[in-house]
């Protein structure tokens, strides 16, 4: 048994830590997640350069890593940051691109920005309900909420193709698309589709689609442990240094106990991502996703609501870096299927 | 035991309910209903229909312009307001102020304020907390050193609550700092056009604009603005802090957003089936169903015991806690129902005719974060723990 990260990953994290810890500074990272095109491009060539999209990619595919734990040793890194860059599109379009044997070069430096459009405003989680149809080589529906769908190139679209899904290449500028910022920061779109002409890329995609669906649920685990181990140090920095009556508030108890019940949380948390990581592209892999992403929803809450609670009014102002934390770490919950969604896909799979 | 109300109280309910159908303004209504900005102008004109009415300072005596309600009326007229998807009154100048210069203020201050307050003169704000002074008030520093026929006032407010509308503040202010911290604060008003004042925004978590900070640099006012005694600023922070708070758990508001949840996920669709289908969903919304229907019970319970005593007690700090945790709960059911489409940032879809969510909910993740001061703010769910741990407890 070893849980030490390999000396490839670990001197992937050092490097990506350092970088992003650099360049992401929470007024940068602020700056840019909520203003057009709610990312930094001139930081994504550079993040590309660091090799963190090889990394997502098996060696086979013309990548450097794929597995579970590359993946999540660059997201908990992002995580750390509240980096806004689409790097969720480019790992859920590496990973379709590698079961249909596509050439992802493109892709893997950077050159292209891939999203992908799975959920729809009637179908956000569970996929059997999708509207989105193909017709004659041509796509019509509608996308909702494409995660760096305002600043992708090229969509990767799941679409009804008789009783199974497909999945089809579109090119940005043959989609009509809507882009936004997110609540918690960096870009989505609304991606609609009129007859689009478009390439298939994956037919019978339904087992593709599902592992996609479990690398980017371990990558927004990761992701969220990441934030959530910033917001707690920050908290019990807080409850160090905040005195009222007279002495440090953390001299408190019952405020003691709290900020220990969210260390417990988060470290379950990462319990339960690395072992989705270890299962991830195995027989079991749905299972131990979805396990991960219903107990980082929970113990996502618990964190923070807690830090806020705890911090009192600051962690509720835009001025401090807790509360773009907090927005994450709750609103990480509603991608890729939430707390509920996952559990009675856990019972199912049982 | 009897759990209904009188039929004079009935008749009373259906008052408010038939005054609030034909004198509500739709747009006043609809922003209210769709979490639209409140401005100065809708809250002015607001308060305006139920002064004419009489009906604005509800917590007021007749003799200073007040409806004269008990508990009841007012729990009444508070569950009416919200099920009309009436705002809130402002509380600063006529639920806060009001009832302190009833009590402390002078015969002067009564007649020239007390008017002003309920004609909409001056707007109201509260000067309470510091960046050093939060949930440990009496530590607050702002300081205010008589000069002559004037006090001259330094230092700095937080947390100001449409602070950016206000003509006046009422702070409190250290006059003598060198006995215990409790025995040397006293209650000023200041008006804020006063030179040395300065407001300055502070944008918060979902980026609305609602607190702000205030800062004092020698800011010179009478000494009459002076409210009871010098240095006794305390009894008057305690006695605010336990008027009235029967309306504190916000129950009709809870009310409300119980229908909106359930409305919402009879509307929102998953894969066929409404989510009000989904058994982990309704199980949910039916837990939270549960406990506002206890908070309801535990609400009307406070306020009969009001009722009959006079004043409420200390067990009210229950109605905060439990209040505001429910109402939490609620609007997490809000954002949860949206899943996904609760992701935009508010106003950033805006020139697009695309909907991301059914109207009145686009900004469901918005009102979750905004909602998570209710625990925090007018003494936090903490510090009501130790209120009931002191006064019910007795430990």
């Amino acid at each position: 048994m070893n849980f030490d990260l390999t000396e490839d990953r670990q001197m992937l994290q050092d490097s990506l830590r350092r970088y992003l810890g650099d360049k992401y500074q929470i007024e940068h990272r602020n700056k840019v997640a909520y203003a057009e095109p709610f990312h930094d491009p001139a930081k994504w060539g550079e993040l590309t350069e660091l090799g963190a999209l090889f990394a997502l990619a098996p060696e086979d595919a013309g990548g450097m890593g794929g597995a579970g734990f590359d993946i999540s040793v660059v997201f908990e890194e992002l995580g750390r940051v509240l980096c806004p860059e689409p790097v969720l599109g480019a790992l859920m379009a590496s990973r379709l691109m590698t079961a249909a044997g596509a050439d992802q070069e493109a892709l893997l430096s950077g050159e292209t920005r891939y999203a992908v459009g799975l959920g729809e405003l009637d179908a956000p989680y569970d996929l059997s309900g999708l509207s989105t149809t193909v017709k004659d080589g041509k796509v019509s529906g509608r996308k909702s909420v494409v995660y760096g769908g305002q600043a992708a190139d090229v969509f990767l679209i799941a679409a009804k193709d008789g009783d199974s899904l497909s999945v089809y290449e579109v090119q940005a500028s043959d989609a009509s698309v809507t882009g936004y910022a997110m609540m918690d920061g960096a870009g989505a779109a609304e991606v609609v589709l009129e007859d689009a002409p478009a390439k298939l890329l994956l037919a019978d995609a339904d087992a593709a689609i599902e592992d996609a669906v479990n690398a980017g649920v371990v990558a927004l685990c990761s992701e969220a442990v990441g934030a959530m181990d910033v917001l707690h140090k920050m908290t019990v920095e807080y409850l160090g240094q905040r005195k009222q009556f007279g002495r440090p508030i953390g001299t408190f108890q019952v405020l003691q106990h709290r900020a220990v019940d969210m260390l417990t949380e988060i470290e379950q948390s990462r319990s339960i991502v690395i072992k989705a990581a270890a299962e991830l592209g195995g027989p079991d892999a749905t299972r131990y996703a979805s396990m991960a992403k219903n107990l980082i929803g929970r113990a996502g809450r618990l964190v923070a609501e807690e830090a806020i609670q705890m911090h009192g009014g600051i962690a509720m102002t835009w001025e401090y870096p807790g509360s773009h934390y907090a927005k994450r770490i709750i609103m990480i919950d509603a991608q890729l299927g939430d707390t509920d969604y996952h559990l009675s896909r856990v019972a199912q799979v049982a | 035991m009897d759990l209904n109300f009188t039929p004079e109280e009935e008749a009373f309910r259906q008052e408010v309910r038939d005054f609030f159908a034909e004198n509500l303004p739709d747009d006043i209504r609809d922003a209210v209903k769709n979490g639209g900005e409140l401005t100065k102008e809708i809250m002015e004109r607001y308060h305006a229909i139920l002064n004419k009415k009489g009906w604005l300072a509800t917590t007021w005596p007749k003799e200073f312009g007040g409806p004269g309600w008990g508990p009841v009326e007012r729990h009444i007229f508070d569950e009416e307001s919200c099920a009309a998807y009436a705002p809130r009154i402002v509380p600063f100048g006529l639920g806060m102020l009001g009832p302190v210069l009833q009590k402390f203020g002078s015969k002067e201050q009564q007649d020239y304020y007390l008017p002003r307050i309920l004609n909409g003169d001056d707007w109201w704000c509260q000067g309470y907390s510091e960046p050093g002074a939060g949930s440990d008030l009496a530590s607050l520093k702002t300081r205010a050193v008589k000069d002559g026929d004037e006090w001259v006032i330094n230092g700095q407010k937080t947390w100001t609550t449409l602070g950016q509308h206000a003509d006046w503040i009422f702070c409190l202010v250290r006059t003598d700092p060198d006995v215990k911290q409790q025995e040397g604060i006293s209650f000023i008003l200041v008006d804020m056009s006063t030179p040395g004042v300065e407001v300055r925004p502070i944008k918060l978590i979902e980026g609305g604009h609602e607190v702000n900070e205030v800062f004092f640099t020698d800011v010179r006012v009478p000494l009459k603005n002076l409210v009871g005694e010098e240095n006794k600023g305390w009894t008057i922070a305690k006695y605010l802090l336990t008027h009235e708070r029967t309306g504190i758990a916000g129950v009709g508001f809870s009310m409300l957003e119980l229908e909106e949840v359930k409305a919402l996920s009879k509307k929102i669709m998953r894969n066929g089936k409404p989510l009000a289908e989904d058994p982990l969903f309704a199980a949910r919304v039916a837990q939270a169903e549960i406990d506002l229907e206890a908070m309801k019970l535990t609400n009307l319970r406070m306020l009969f015991t009001a009722q009959k005593n006079g004043s409420p007690g200390p067990e009210t700090s229950i109605l905060k806690i439990k209040g505001t945790v429910i109402n939490q709960e609620l609007k997490d059911l809000r954002r949860r129902a949206l899943g996904p489409n609760a992701a935009p940032f508010p106003g950033s879809l805006s020139g697009s005719n695309l909907d991301v969510a059914p109207e009145g909910h686009a900004n469901n993740a918005a009102r979750y974060f905004n909602n998570r001061k209710t625990s925090i703010f007018g003494g936090s769910n903490e510090i009501q723990r130790n209120i009931l741990t002191k006064t019910m407890l007795g430990l």
